[in-house]
């Protein structure tokens, strides 16, 4: 069954979307866009480093997003204006990584994979990082939930309950890293944050607790994908892109359906 | 009796400030006392409110909490953003998760039944501020802290939100913390009133604080009108709050 590359895509994508839609609540919830944005942007660094290191692409991708959220996590805490900080780090990580994937041979002619992804070039190694990977994000964030759902609220009232906002904070900073090494093949860097947000917001509209709008987020990543990868073949347009289109399609269809 | 919360010397500063924004505050709080803390914007309210709970480090000085001490917190401002669906119930849950049946009891003690399915950001501010104090209720507590309860609400709102506090206080004995700007119904409501300016600038009864010369220096004429109001009102409907409100010949010539 998982010879055929158009099962394992749509085993990528549905791994995918199993993180992205509880994680891409939180980021919806807390404003946290730019953030992922500049995660995500840093992995292209990573993407260059494991390829000068000969490490696995997950490896390196995770490690420097890891580096970078705990950046922009550390950041945040320290109250510097955010928008302007991550504005900064988001383009220059970006720039960085480009510069980076200059100085290693192999990469010139196969970056498109890594900032628009390759869901169709999955192969069977991919789709075990990438279900791992989204298993160990769901594990977090369920093990968490009613401490990070309590300080995405209010962070004063989860700290009169005992809760450490901080510690919550490096929680999604970690999910977040371990999102972006995931979803480098799928749709790559420059649309990862794509695929937290669109389907959260498109939830947003008929949810009425934050479990419905993750839940719904998952839905709708899911169709997403399905709908991405038909037309992709369809239209023979690109996979990634064509998921994320798909995304922002339904989410204009809920503006005007869930109009108030 | 034994207080909740004792502190003593307090210093608090916040980073790359000068001044110490609390310098050497000593404050206590007994079971079943109404205490609340006034002044000026910047006076320090919040953090000595933030210190007691133990949510700041400190310069100097100690906090000591009544052991297994259960408080209920309702924050200054809380603002759940909009892009985050949250039922009335849900809000109850978090971040421990309660039975159908306390959450419609706790929401009838607090003025606003059946409002369970409602988002919270369609409430009304005084709603609001009701269902954030009944969440604040849920674990039972001996100290209810409240910042700045009544923000946002119109003079109506303020007074039955200070009347439900009190009654919350006769139902339940517990001890209430206040931080508040509304001095004209503050003062009739608290046991002790605690007047604070990066220090303690004065404390003791309603009518001990309104009187005195630091408390006049601090919010000068409005103080003027506490002292009328409190006595004004004194008579009509809160004669059952027990100590501290007999009026000594020196208030009743005041005005």
């Amino acid at each position: 069954m998982l010879d055929d590359f158009l099962t394992r895509a749509v085993l990528a994508g549905l791994g995918l979307v199993l993180a992205t839609g509880a994680l891409g609540s939180f980021v919806v919830w807390r404003r946290m866009a730019y953030f992922g944005d500049s995660t995500a942007h840093a992995a292209i660094l990573g993407v260059a480093l494991s390829f000068a290191f000969s490490l696995p692409v997950y490896l390196g991708t995770l490690g420097v997003a890891l580096a970078m959220a705990l950046a922009v996590a550390h950041l945040t805490g320290r109250g510097q204006s955010m928008d302007t900080v991550l504005g900064v780090l988001a383009h220059s990580a970006l720039a960085l990584g480009l510069v980076a994937v200059s100085f290693v041979p192999a990469l010139r002619t196969g970056l498109d994979a890594f900032l628009f992804g390759d869901i169709l070039a999955v192969g069977k190694a991919d789709l075990a990082w990438i279900w791992g990977g989204a298993a160990a994000v769901i594990a977090l964030l369920a093990w968490r939930w009613q401490r990070l759902v309590t300080a995405s609220v209010n962070e004063e009232l989860a700290m009169a309950a005992g809760i450490d906002p901080a510690r919550e904070r490096l929680i999604l900073s970690l999910a977040l890293a371990l999102v972006v090494a995931i979803a480098i093949r799928i749709v790559g860097a420059l649309l990862v944050s794509a695929m937290l947000i669109v389907p959260a917001a498109a939830a947003r509209g008929f949810s009425a607790t934050p479990e419905q709008m993750a839940g719904s987020a998952t839905a709708i990543g899911a169709v997403a994908v399905l709908g991405g990868l038909w037309a992709s073949l369809w239209l023979d347009t690109p996979a990634g892109p064509s998921i994320v289109a798909i995304s922002a399609l339904i989410y204009a269809f809920t503006l005007v359906l869930c109009r108030k | 009796m034994t207080a909740l919360i004792r502190a003593a010397d307090l210093s608090v500063s916040h980073a790359g400030a000068d001044l110490p924004v609390l310098s050497h505050v000593d404050f206590r709080i007994a079971p079943a006392e109404i205490v609340t803390v006034v002044g000026p914007n910047g006076s320090g309210k919040s953090t000595l409110i933030r210190a007691l709970l133990g949510h700041l480090a400190l310069d100097s000085g100690r906090v000591e909490r009544a052991p297994g001490l259960r408080i209920g917190y309702v924050p200054q401002r809380v603002n759940i953003e909009r892009a985050m669906p949250m039922t009335v119930r849900r809000f109850l849950s978090l971040p421990r998760r309660v039975g159908d049946a306390e959450a419609a009891a706790v929401l009838d003690r607090t003025g606003v039944p059946g409002l369970q399915s409602r988002q919270i950001t369609q409430l009304s501010g005084g709603q609001f501020q009701r269902v954030l104090l009944a969440r604040a209720l849920l674990n039972d507590p001996q100290l209810l802290v409240l910042d700045e309860p009544t923000q946002g609400l119109d003079q109506p709102g303020i007074v039955a939100f200070y009347k439900l506090i009190e009654e919350v206080r006769a139902r339940t004995g517990a001890a209430v913390l206040m931080v508040s700007h509304d001095l004209l119904v503050v003062m009739r409501a608290s046991d002790r009133v605690v007047c604070l300016n990066g220090h303690v600038c004065c404390e003791g009864t309603p009518q001990a604080v309104s009187a005195a010369p630091a408390y006049r220096a601090l919010f000068g004429a409005e103080a003027q009108g506490t002292l009328a109001l409190y006595q004004h009102h004194h008579d009509h409907d809160h004669d059952h709050v027990a100590e501290g409100h007999h009026h000594g010949p020196a208030c009743a010539h005041e005005h």
